[in-house]
C-alpha cells in the first residue's frame, strides 16, 4: 500500500511531544528488520534518540545500535569539518577546532548555514549510497520548514561561493518525491493535528519536498461498537447495581471506560479533520509517474509502562504490520 | 457525578484545596511555562479569568499561539493582536462573575521586531535601511530565539505602561523551554560577539584582517564574499542600535528575577512533558527565579489507581464474558432496559480495559509527586471532557486553578 521504504531519505517531524523520535527510531528499525542498511540521525542533539535505543550517547560518528541499524547525532561543527575535508582541501585541518567554533558565530547569524550543513551531511550519505535508507529525527513541525528548506533559502541568498555550488545536488535529492519524503507524526489531539495540517499544506510549496506519510500515534482503539456505545452510556446510570455486585470500586471502572471512550471520540474527530486534508493533497508527480496518495498510518496507544527500546520495538511492530 | 462529589469530600477532609489565588493576588507578572502541547495557552487564559473573578483590577493575558477556537473565544480573530478587553457581558453570558477587567493580546513576532527597530533606530534612514534589508526578516525570525526574546520584551513593555495590575504571558513554544530564560542574555552577548565586531569593521580594514586570518579566507570561500557583505551591511546597521538593545535586554533580564514576577510551570503527567517540566522548574530555581506554582494538567482521577477499583474490575471481568453466568449483566440490563447480551459485552469490555487506564493513572500519580516537590503550590486539573475552546470551559478550568467548587459541575 505504501512505498515508504523505497525512498532514500525520510524526514520525520511533528509537534513536540507526539513521539516523533520514537516513530523515527521505529521506522528505522522496521527498515533494518527488512534487511535494509539504515542510518537514523537525531538533528537536535537533545539525546532523545540515544534514550530510545538505550545507548549512553550518540555522536556524529555512527553507532550500530542493531544489526544494519546505524545511529548518529548531528553536529554542525563535525559536519563542517567533514565538509571542509571533502571539498575545500585546506591544509590545516588539525586546527579546525578553533576555526569551527568561530565559524559557529557566522552560522548562527547567517540564515540557513547551520541547517544546510546538517541537511547536506544527510544528503551526502544518500548521494554516496552509503545506506539504503536514511531516517532523520528532524526538527519539530514549527521549525522543520526552515530546516529542510535551507538549501532553497541559501540558493536564493548566496550568490556565489562553494555553498551555493553545493545546493543544487542537494535540491535534486530533496525535491524528488521518489527519493525524499517527509513523515508527519501527530497524536489525535487538537494542536498536533492543526500543526500537522498547516505543515502538510505549506511543505511542498516552501521546501520543494513532499509528504510521504502521516503517522497517527497513540490512537486509542475503539472500546465499543455503535450499539454498545449507547448501552455503555446507560450503564453509567446503573452504577449502584454494579456497586452492589462488585463493590464501590465499580464507580472507577465505569468512569475509566467513559474517559477512554470520550478521549477516543474527540481524537477520532481530529483525525477526521486530518484525513480530509490529506485526501485533498495532490500526490506528487515525478519523473517515474504519479505516486500513490499520502497514507495515514495508525499506531495504537500502547498503555505500556515501558520506556526506551521496548517502546521502539512495540511501535516498530505495529508499523511493520501497517506498512506493507 | 457521584464520583466527583466523593472525591471533593475526600480532599477537603485531608487539607484545603491548593489554590493559585494567593499567587494571582501578590504578583504583577506571571510567566506560564512548560513543554509544547500541555495546555499552556489555555492555562494562561484561565489564570487571567481566575484573577478577574477573584479581585478587581485590570489583567492582561499575552498569548502566543492559541488554537483557533480558543482565539475566537478570546476575540483575537476579530480584534487582532493589540490588547483589547473581553467585554464583561461576554463573561457573564458564560456564567462567570468578573470583578475586574480581562484584556487579551497576541504576540506578533514580525510586528514586534519592526517596533523594536523603530524604537532603537537612531534616525529614519537607518530604520528604513534595516526594514528594507533582505536579511532582516530571515535573521530576526531565526536567530537568538527571537520569539522568546520578543515575548519578554512585550512583557516588559506592557508592564511598564502601568495600565495593568497583572500581566500573564503564555511563553512561546520553544524547542527547549529554557531558551526563554537565556534569551535576554543571548541578545546582549550577541552584540558583544567577535563575529559582530569583525563583520562591522569597515570593509577595507577587513580586507587586511582577511589576509591574516585563515578563518576568514575559508568563510569567504565557502559562503561567498557577496553574502558575507550582505550580512555585514545588515549588522553595521544593527550595531547602531546596540546600546538601546543591550540596555533593554538587561532590563528584561532583571524583570525575570524581580520579586513581582513568578513562573507557573504547566505539565501533563505523561513521561516526556513531566520530565521537561521538572528540568525547567529545577533550572528556574537555580537561576533564582520564582516557581510560583506547578499546574498538573489533564490528570486522570487518582482513585482509578486504587486497589478497590482494581479488585472491582477483576471481579467484574470474571463474572461477565462468555463463561460467566450473566447474573450481573441481567441485573444491569433490568435497570437500563437494554439487551442483557450487549450489556454483558459492554461490562466485560469495561472491566478488561480498566487495567490500561489504571496503569496510566498510577504512573501519573508518581510523576505528580515528583513535580510537587519543586514548588510550594501544586494544582491538579482533572482531565476535563473535551478541548477547552470557549469562555465557559475556561471558567471551569479557572475554578480548578483557584481550588474552588466548579459551578458547572454542581449545576
Amino acid at each position: 500500500m505504501t512505498n515508504l521504504f523505497d525512498l532514500d531519505l525520510l524526514f520525520v517531524t511533528g509537534k513536540g511531544g507526539v513521539g516523533k523520535t520514537t516513530v523515527a527510531a521505529a521506522l528505522a528499525e522496521v527498515a533494518a528488520r527488512r534487511g535494509q542498511r539504515v542510518l537514523v540521525c537525531e538533528m537536535d542533539a537533545k539525546g532523545a534518540l540515544a534514550t530510545a535505543f538505550e545507548v549512553t550517547e550518540l555522536a556524529f560518528e555512527t553507532t550500530e545500535v542493531a544489526p544494519n541499524l546505524h545511529a548518529m547525532s548531528m553536529s554542525t561543527e563535525d559536519s563542517l569539518r567533514e565538509y571542509l575535508r571533502l571539498y575545500v582541501k585546506i591544509p590545516f585541518v588539525g586546527r579546525l577546532g578553533v576555526l569551527a567554533s568561530t565559524f559557529d558565530f557566522v552560522a548562527d547569524a547567517a540564515p540557513g548555514v547551520k541547517e544546510i550543513l546538517a541537511v547536506g551531511k544527510l544528503c551526502w550519505e544518500v548521494k554516496e549510497r552509503n545506506y539504503d535508507l536514511v531516517v532523520v529525527d528532524a526538527e519539530a513541525s514549527g521549525h522543520v520548514v526552515s530546516q529542510i528548506g535551507a538549501p532553497r533559502v541559501i540558493a536564493d541568498l548566496v550568490q556565489v561561493g562553494l555553498v551555493r555550488e553545493q545546493t543544487q545536488w542537494m535540491l535534486d535529492i530533496l525535491e524528488d518525491p521518489m527519493r525524499t519524503g517527509v513523515v508527519v507524526t501527530t497524536t489525535p489531539e487538537e494542536m498536533p493535528v492543526t500543526e500537522s495540517i498547516e505543515l502538510l499544506q505549506r511543505l511542498t510549496g516552501e521546501t520543494g519536498t513532499h509528504p510521504a506519510a502521516v503517522v497517527a500515534n497513540r490512537v486509542l482503539p475503539a472500546m465499543f461498537d455503535r450499539a454498545e456505545q449507547k448501552v455503555a452510556r446507560h450503564v453509567r446510570h446503573a452504577v449502584p447495581v454494579l456497586v452492589d455486585a462488585v463493590g464501590p470500586g465499580a464507580v472507577a471502572v465505569v468512569e475509566a471506560a467513559s474517559i477512554i471512550e470520550s478521549r477516543r471520540s474527540i481524537g477520532a474527530e481530529h483525525l477526521d479533520r486530518l484525513r480530509a486534508v490529506v485526501s485533498e493533497l495532490d500526490p506528487p508527480m515525478s519523473a517515474r509517474g504519479r505516486s500513490s496518495p499520502v497514507p495515514i498510518i495508525t499506531v495504537p496507544e500502547l498503555f505500556s509502562r515501558a520506556h526506551g527500546r521496548r517502546v521502539v520495538t512495540l511501535v516498530a511492530d505495529s508499523l511493520d504490520e501497517e506498512i506493507s | 457525578m457521584a464520583t466527583k462529589r466523593t472525591r471533593a469530600k475526600r480532599s477537603v477532609a485531608t487539607d484545603e484545596q491548593p489554590s493559585l489565588d494567593p499567587l494571582l493576588a501578590s504578583r504583577e507578572m506571571i510567566l506560564v511555562a512548560g513543554s509544547g502541547g500541555v495546555g499552556k495557552t489555555t492555562v494562561a487564559a484561565a489564570l487571567g479569568l481566575a484573577a478577574v473573578q477573584r479581585q478587581p483590577g485590570r489583567v492582561l493575558v499575552l498569548t502566543v499561539d492559541p488554537a483557533r477556537r480558543l482565539a475566537t473565544a478570546l476575540g483575537l480573530e476579530a480584534l487582532g493582536n493589540a490588547p483589547h478587553p473581553i467585554p464583561n457581558e461576554a463573561l457573564e453570558a458564560a456564567g462567570l462573575e468578573p470583578r475586574g477587567e480581562l484584556h487579551v493580546a497576541m504576540l506578533d513576532t514580525k510586528a514586534g521586531w519592526d517596533e523594536l527597530i523603530r524604537r532603537h533606530a537612531p534616525d529614519a534612514a537607518t530604520r528604513r535601511a534595516v526594514l528594507a534589508n533582505p536579511l532582516y526578516e530571515n535573521i530576526t525570525s531565526r536567530f537568538v530565539h527571537s520569539h522568546d526574546y520578543l515575548a519578554m520584551e512585550q512583557l516588559h513593555d506592557l508592564h511598564a505602561t502601568g495600565e495593568y495590575d497583572l500581566v500573564i504571558v503564555d511563553t512561546p513554544p520553544s524547542r527547549n523551554a529554557l531558551a526563554i530564560l537565556d534569551a535576554p542574555g543571548r541578545m546582549a552577548d550577541f552584540f558583544g560577539s567577535r563575529l559582530l565586531r569583525w563583520l562591522t569593521v569597515p570593509y577595507r580594514s577587513r580586507l587586511f584582517t582577511f589576509a591574516s586570518k585563515p578563518f576568514y579566507q575559508v568563510a569567504d570561500r565557502i559562503l561567498g564574499s557577496r553574502f558575507l557583505q550582505d550580512v555585514a551591511d545588515f549588522f553595521v546597521l544593527f550595531q547602531q542600535m546596540e546600546a538601546g538593545f543591550v540596555k533593554r535586554a538587561n532590563e528584561v533580564e532583571a524583570l525575570l528575577v524581580d520579586p513581582r514576577t513568578a513562573f507557573v510551570v504547566v505539565s501533563t503527567l505523561e513521561a516526556a512533558p513531566a520530565h521537561e517540566a521538572r528540568f525547567l522548574a529545577e533550572s528556574l530555581l537555580e537561576r533564582k527565579m520564582t516557581v510560583g506554582a506547578i499546574v498538573a494538567n489533564r490528570v486522570l482521577p487518582p482513585h482509578l489507581a486504587s486497589p478497590l477499583a482494581s479488585e472491582a474490575a477483576h471481579d467484574l471481568a470474571e463474572r461477565t464474558g462468555r463463561d460467566a453466568d450473566g447474573a450481573i449483566a441481567a441485573d444491569v440490563a433490568a435497570a437500563t432496559g437494554d439487551d442483557p447480551d450487549v450489556v454483558d459485552r459492554v461490562l466485560h469490555q469495561m472491566a478488561t480495559r480498566f487495567d490500561d487506564l489504571a496503569m496510566v493513572a498510577a504512573r501519573e500519580a508518581d510523576r505528580r509527586t515528583e513535580l510537587a516537590a519543586l514548588a510550594a503550590t501544586t494544582v491538579t486539573v482533572p482531565w476535563l471532557s473535551g478541548d477547552i475552546h470557549d469562555l465557559r470551559g475556561l471558567g471551569r478550568l479557572a475554578c480548578h486553578l483557584r481550588g474552588v467548587a466548579d459551578q458547572a459541575d454542581s449545576s
